[in-house]
């Protein structure tokens, strides 16, 4: 560390800043209706009216913000829970977090849900999964008032698996019509009609962040193991509790909204560590910016591969990441 | 200044779930000594341990650091007195040595304090210089040997700054090169620095030419404590280990040191 390597960090996350501001400028400027990048900047300051005008700010825009809260969300729950398990496999949908949203939006759309809620309710119900998922996972994964990470680890892989095979049951009741939409809300996408919504993700995601910053030096510690930890003064119990609740409650609230979207919380940080070390004071802080920068990417792929077709960022994800992953690790012969 | 008592343990009761494994322990260590935890496998050194750290509960009985109770003490204040080197963990941190290092002052860290200051890289430094392992200070922690390890985890320990300098088995699957090095690095830092170091340790004969003091731990329960010369007696030690042993001393190198010979004792 020392002076030396602190510049090191400033230089890691004021490049990543950058290149998260060129690749929304790219973002805002290529789709089904192209508008290059002068005219965006132009338009950005003084094209109110116009019908470009509203492709950037009422269409792209919202997704990019949506993308830059869900990306840099899923990668920091990552990175949490990474070092917190000291598992490099472990990433946000492990726990079956995601399995509980998808649950709880497939049997909405089956019951009818709740419908006072509009545009609301596919969102609430995927919530409520989630959080529903969260606290029999946790329930279940604490005995006598400490969280036993191995056990905590265990239920939720199971917890997933049931969640999925509920999935399975409630699709195959399902009418042939609403199938489709369980298909593509499970499958992901950063379309998100309510600009409230896009805002409130927004606000948690980096909330998170935040919180995230705040524990790393701990976190640090704590992926030395438990009883390490212990020995350096930190409270080991109560802090597996912030960081289980907040990696769930920041996976919680994206899924609930995009719906699954796969890769970014186990690639992203792996990436990072590569590249930047196993500190989390900056794993945490330049994974934000990576994922965000790489779900934008993905879901700017997604909208022009076969526009006008849209293709379910999901799928993206899961292909650029895994294999940007691969390619990465045979290069860099990592030792893992 | 209060009393000379660094460590003082009395009817201390401690074990896992319902199962006790240590039974009536009373001891007192003194500022600036240097005593070793023997006895066999299974006898409890580790769970006495576990218990003077705060990571076990005692069942009964007290635990008091300079005159205070360990359990009334909150856990970062307990952090800034003692250092804990356990034994070398299977999964190696993916940190650089001096990373490493530096997390031994996190216990002096304020609530939200993200970077290191000058003064904790100095003691970084310091603590990298004296345990000789400031070379390797860019490696990441995979790169080092068993014995490089060992020697970063120590200099963790003296980042922290502790009074009290715990450790379990320092020299276990070390050479006699690297366990001589590290038994001499802690002998250097008791004398010097006068830090009082409690250390279980498996190899008698090390412990028997580094420590002041021996309390060796029988079935859960303290079976003898004192200089090496009085704890390490042939009918101790075949008692307690249940083998038959020879005791050698080699001139101006004090010991007694046990030479065991096959065999169960009869």
């Amino acid at each position: 560390m020392g002076p030396h390597s602190k510049s090191l960090w400033w230089g890691w996350i004021l490049s990543l800043a950058v290149l998260l501001v060129i690749v929304c400028l790219f973002a805002l400027g290529v789709g089904a209706v192209h508008i290059p990048l002068q005219k965006v900047l132009v338009l950005l300051t003084r094209g109110r009216g116009t019908p470009e005008y509203t492709i950037l700010f009422a269409v792209r825009l919202p997704r990019i913000l949506l993308g830059l809260a869900v990306g840099g969300g899923l990668a920091i729950a990552g990175v949490v829970l990474q070092g917190m398990f000291r598992n490099p496999l472990v990433e946000p949908y492990t726990l079956g977090i995601s399995g509980g949203a998808a649950l709880g939006v497939a049997l909405n759309m089956v019951a009818g849900g709740p419908t006072g809620l509009g545009l609301f309710s596919l969102p609430v119900s995927g919530f409520l999964g989630a959080l529903g998922i969260i606290s029999v996972v946790y329930l279940l994964g604490t005995r006598g008032g400490a969280v036993k990470l191995s056990r905590l680890l265990l239920i939720g892989v199971m917890v997933s698996f049931i969640a999925s095979a509920l999935i399975m049951l409630t699709m195959a009741m399902t009418k042939v019509e609403d199938l489709q939409g369980i298909i593509f809300w499970i499958m992901g996408s950063l379309q998100e009609p309510s600009a409230s919504l896009i805002g409130a993700i927004l606000c948690i995601s980096i909330s998170g962040l935040i919180v995230a910053l705040v524990f790393s030096v701990h976190l640090n510690a704590l992926s030395l193991g438990e009883e390490e930890a212990f020995h350096l003064g930190v409270r080991v119990e109560r802090l597996k509790k912030i960081l289980f609740l907040l990696a769930a409650f920041i996976t919680g609230c994206c899924v609930s909204v995009t719906g699954i979207i796969g890769f970014v919380g186990l690639v992203v940080p792996h990436t990072i560590r590569l590249l930047v070390g196993g500190d989390h004071r900056i794993v945490i802080p330049t994974s934000y910016l990576a994922g965000a920068i790489f779900l934008i990417l993905c879901d700017t792929l997604a909208r022009v591969v076969m526009a006008p077709m849209e293709l379910p960022v999901g799928v993206i994800t899961g292909l650029v990441g895994g294999g940007l992953f691969i390619y990465i690790l045979s290069r860099k012969g990592a030792s893992f | 200044m209060g009393t000379s008592k660094m460590l003082e343990i009395n009817g201390l009761s401690c074990g896992y779930g319902k199962r006790v494994v240590l039974q009536g322990v009373s001891f007192a260590i003194k500022r600036g000594e240097f005593v070793g935890i023997i006895g066999p496998n299974g006898s409890g050194k580790t769970t006495l341990l576990r218990a003077i750290t705060g990571l076990l509960r005692p069942f009964e009985g007290t635990i008091s650091l300079e005159g205070r109770e360990t359990q009334e003490t909150a856990r970062r204040e307990l952090a800034q007195k003692v250092a804990v080197v356990t034994q070398l963990p299977e999964a190696t941190p993916s940190f650089s040595v001096e990373e490493f290092v530096l997390l031994g002052r996190v216990p002096h860290w304020g609530r939200f304090q993200l970077l290191e200051t000058h003064k904790d890289v100095e003691k970084a430094e310091r603590a990298m210089a004296l345990t000789g392992i400031a070379y390797a200070r860019d490696c990441t922690m995979g790169e080092l040997s068993g014995g490089e390890q060992q020697l970063a985890f120590v200099a963790r320990a003296l980042a922290q700054e502790p009074r009290l300098l715990l450790l379990d088995e320092p020299t276990a699957h070390l050479d006699i090169g690297h366990q001589g090095q590290i038994m001499a690095l802690l002998r250097q830092l008791n004398r010097e620095q006068s830090l009082t170091i409690v250390a279980v340790l498996h190899d008698l004969a090390l412990a028997s030419l580094y420590c002041q003091r021996l309390i060796l731990l029988h079935q859960g329960r303290l079976r003898k404590i004192g200089p090496p010369r009085r704890v390490l007696t042939k009918e101790v030690i075949e008692e307690v280990y249940q083998t038959t042993v020879r005791i050698v001393k080699v001139p101006g190198k004090g010991g007694p040191f046990i030479l065991p010979l096959a065999g169960k004792s009869s």
